[in-house]
């Protein structure tokens, strides 16, 4: 943190102030937690990016059918929608959960915890189902370069979703040993971010790939 | 390398596709290596357990999580990566040397031997050599500079080491076992796609360099945020070393650059394993965007590269000019410019692949523009120099070889920049002599006076000075001579990779270029020859001070090595150069009244132990043994999550220990080598070979 004392003059420092060593008598109590949530936000930096790269992939290959079946013949936008409801309800249970936890209140942090998993489930069920029938409808991910995008970028998405449901795991069997602890209060901060960017990669998806995808 | 019969389709459930015939016992050059590597390893192994050591090896260093110990470990490396990237360099030019010839079978190498190694020679220089050598001395200098304890992440950062001697590791065994890839070493499709490198060379390199990069990744968010986060009070970003500063750009540049790198190495992975068309030549693949994906990854990485180089000239400049650095401001904005258009200028690698005049005018235009800060970079270096009180050190040698070197390179950077001119140069030996130019001049000069800058720092004695500067002058001339005939040989015409020609004039050429790498052999035998000196004469060169070059920055208030928790009391900055500062207004060395306990990070077995693991994952994936590769990658889950139950990853370090320390240090201070020492007395630090 800047000194107030500091002389205004870069090249030439100026007198010393009064006491001044050199160095800090007095240590202030560094905020680890804060280091963690900020460093978390940065890995949710390089993940943009990754997210990014993605969709770059899949805007260059999405008219690739190369011949196979067509994105707009398969996408049903009702279960997409479902998809979609499941997991913004889950964002919003999660947030219910930290609310909760704000709170002190471990009963309640469980089961909104235990909720968003199961919404979280629930998405990632629909999902493979999804892609168990595209790919007996003759989109699997082999298929051509368009269906490959496909399901890079959303299967990627998936993959996050369910590391997230498993760190949920893990996270239970931390509180169930530390209760709602310091460290756990960021875990679960890291975990909130995370399962939240992953609500806004899914509603790039489904605009960018599924409504665009169906015109 | 594979023939027919080795190439398994159908894999075993228990060795995947390995078979005896991976082995390649037929090439008496690999066998030879694998013979004397086999011995070395086995000598080395054998004198740690003889010694005893195996557990002060584990506890002090395989485990440990402090900064200057993972450092020096990544340098160690480096180093010795170096052995094989040179190795594979002098195979090429003495091949080159000899093989004019109208048809294959010139030389002793065979195409499929020689595409292979220089593909092996670009990734383990890139990614084995240089990227440690620049991780290993931010991770040593960073903390120090900006006066604090540890980087943000202590255990991310061993696991990130771990993860980068898995990766080399992984590629090391590609030698010895199968084959690696023969592509080039950024592997474009379709040469590096299932239907022709059908065997395992190209997965070697998939797996070598994805778990490497997420070591690196991990590197980039926790240097970002010890940045960020971690700076002493008074420590305004604009009071940070230049070297704290191009570490900082270059690690923004890994967070947002090495994703890309993941997402390439991923698909190009789906293509091979699970036959998806990202990069096929049917069915809707695009190899143009491979080309893109890597490249724009592939140009942030040469930047990466530079800029922490162009920051350890600042210090090495500054301190040896005995002056406070020129336009510091400028400087910082200069990099913070560069880092940003980094990401503009990606094209200028593949002018030819078609993007039409409009676009290629814009990257050869964004690719010029962004050669100009650099430009005042040295300018603001050798403005430093001016009226300065300048000391040719050995880290001065390497600094002023720099300016001559890689000024050149970048001007021949700037002739490449120019479409119409590249539409002739692209992948000729022209060009291969200008990356070479920036690299070593830039990077690899940089890494150098920063090693010998920076080795008394971690080591507590100082290299021999005069060693160092023949090596300099050595690497100097033999980089010109084995690099100038390069620039001639591309505008004659001669392309980048080729294992025989038939024109007899390049000949003439290309035997020079193989003394010039017969001259930098010299050299890095004479720098081997240096360390081994030093280290054997340490107690002669011993920096009793912690200062030995009067430095101006944080990392020369500590005692060399400095103890494990860095600071006793944490600094509180006034100014830039605040050991300057402190030294001037005799604040420097008075012994402070009171102590506090520190607060410190405990050493962990989880990061050997995964990056042990992500080894056994790598080889599993590339062999498609399954069962070991889930195995693995259990193994690896289970002990993060292990990790994170665990209560045991912190301590308070009490006052009267470091008291102790502080009172050695300071009882050093008063030490001089001219008094060298008696029989039985004790010694602050040694290092034992």
């Amino acid at each position: 943190m800047p000194s107030a004392s500091v002389a205004n003059s870069k090249l030439v420092p100026g007198p010393l102030p009064p006491g001044y060593t050199g160095y800090v008598s007095e240590e202030q109590h560094h905020d680890y937690g804060g280091d963690t949530v900020f460093g978390f936000w940065i890995y949710i930096l390089s993940d943009c990016v990754l997210f990014a790269t993605l969709f770059a992939v899949y805007a260059v290959l999405q008219s690739n059918y190369a011949g196979t079946i067509n994105a707009s013949e398969l996408f049903e936008l009702d279960y997409v929608l479902g998809e979609t409801a499941l997991l913004l309800a889950s964002s919003f249970t999660f947030g219910l959960a930290v609310l909760a936890a704000n709170r002190d209140h471990m009963a309640g942090l469980l089961t909104w915890l235990l909720t968003t998993f199961a919404l979280g489930a629930g998405f990632l069920y629909m999902e493979i189902m999804e892609f168990i029938h595209f790919t007996h409808a003759g989109a699997a991910a082999w298929s051509s370069g368009a269906w490959s995008a496909f399901y890079a970028l959303i299967g990627t998405h998936g993959l996050h979703v369910f590391a997230g449901m498993f760190w949920m795991m893990v996270l239970f069997g931390l509180l169930y040993k530390e209760g709602i602890s310091e460290a756990n209060r960021v875990r679960l901060m890291c975990l909130s971010l995370f399962w939240h960017f992953l609500d806004i990669i899914w509603i790039c998806v489904f605009s960018f790939v599924y409504l665009m995808g169906v015109i | 390398m594979s023939s027919n019969h080795t190439i398994v389709t159908e894999p075993d459930p228990i060795f995947g596709r390995l078979t005896l015939d991976s082995i390649p016992f037929e090439d008496p050059i690999i066998m030879t290596t694998f013979t004397v590597v086999t011995i070395g390893a086995l000598g080395l192994v054998g004198s740690i357990l003889y010694f005893g050591k195996l557990k002060y090896l584990w506890d002090e260093w395989f485990t440990s999580v402090d900064h200057k110990k993972i450092g020096i470990m990544y340098i160690i490396v480096a180093l010795i990566m170096l052995f094989r990237g040179f190795s594979d360099a002098l195979l090429m030019r003495s091949q080159q040397a000899v093989a004019v010839a109208s048809e294959s079978g010139a030389g002793y190498l065979p195409p499929e031997h020689y595409d292979q190694i220089f593909t092996a020679h670009g990734v383990i220089m890139i990614f084995f050599v240089a990227m440690p050598l620049i991780v290993g001395l931010m991770n040593i200098i960073v903390p120090l500079q900006i006066g604090a304890r540890d980087v943000a992440f202590p255990f991310l950062n061993s696991l990130s080491f771990w993860l980068f001697v898995s990766g080399a590791l992984l590629m090391n065994i590609s030698l010895f076992v199968g084959e690696f890839a023969a592509t080039g070493w950024l592997a474009y499709p379709p040469l590096s796609g299932i239907e022709y490198s059908p065997w395992v060379g190209v997965d070697y390199w998939l797996w070598a360099l994805q778990i490497s990069g997420i070591g690196t990744l991990l590197t980039g968010v926790n240097f970002v945020v010890t940045i960020l986060r971690m700076r002493a009070p008074g420590m305004t970003l604009m009071k940070m070393p230049v070297f704290t500063w191009t570490s900082f750009c270059a690690n923004v540049l890994i967070v947002v650059a090495f994703p890309i790198l993941t997402v390439s190495i991923t698909l190009l992975t789906l293509d091979r394993y699970l036959g998806t068309h990202f990069f096929t030549g049917d069915m809707g693949g695009n190899q143009m965007m491979y080309v893109n994906l890597i490249w724009a990854w592939g140009h942030p990485e040469v930047y990466i590269l530079i800029l922490p180089a162009f920051g350890i000239f600042s210090e090495v400049t500054a301190t040896f000019s005995r002056k406070r650095l020129f336009g510091y401001d400028s400087l910082v904005w200069a990099t913070v410019c560069i880092m940003l258009m980094s990401f503009v200028v990606w094209l200028h690698h593949f002018f030819t692949m078609g993007a039409g005049a409009n676009v290629n005018a814009f990257f050869g235009i964004a690719t010029m523009i962004i050669s100009i800060p650099t430009g005042v970079k040295i300018f603001n270096w050798l403005f430093t120099m001016y009226k300065g009180r300048v000391e040719y050190s050995a880290s001065m040698w390497w600094t002023v070889s720099f300016f001559l070197t890689f000024t050149i390179g970048g001007m021949t950077g700037v002739m490449l920049a120019i479409p119409a001119a590249d539409f002739v140069l692209h992948n000729s030996l022209f060009l291969v002599a200008h990356f070479h130019n920036v690299i070593i001049g830039g990077s690899l000069f940089g890494y150098f006076a920063g090693l010998t800058y920076w080795w008394p720092k971690a080591t507590g004695f100082t290299l021999d000075e005069r060693l160092g500067k023949w090596a300099c002058g050595l690497w100097t001339v033999g980089f010109f001579m084995a690099f100038m005939p390069l620039y001639v040989l591309g505008f004659m015409g001669m392309t980048r990779r080729l294992n025989y020609y038939d024109n007899p004039v390049w000949n003439n050429w290309l035997l020079v270029a193989g003394a010039g790498a017969i001259i930098v052999l010299c050299a890095i035998g004479v720098q081997f020859y240096q360390m081994f000196a030093s280290i054997r004469d340490q107690k002669n060169n011993r920096d009793w001070s912690g200062d030995p070059w009067d430095g101006r920055t944080l990392e020369w208030a500590t005692s060399s090595p400095p103890p494990f928790y860095n600071f006793a009391l944490l600094p509180n900055v006034r100014d830039r150069d605040h050991w300057a500062d402190m030294k001037e207004q005799s604040l420097a060395y008075k012994i402070p009244e009171q102590y506090q306990r520190i607060h410190m990070p405990k050493n962990t077995w989880a990061g050997v132990v995964i990056g042990g693991a992500s080894l056994a994952f790598g080889f599993a994936m590339v062999w498609w043994i399954w069962w070991m590769a889930i195995l693995s990658s259990g193994a690896m889950l289970a002990a993060w999550i292990a990790y994170a139950f665990s209560d045991d990853k912190d301590y308070y370090v009490e006052v009267d220990e470091i008291l102790a320390i502080e009172q050695k240090r300071y009882a050093n201070l008063r030490r001089t080598n001219e008094k060298p020492l008696k029989d039985g007395e004790v010694d602050a630090v040694t290092i034992s070979v």
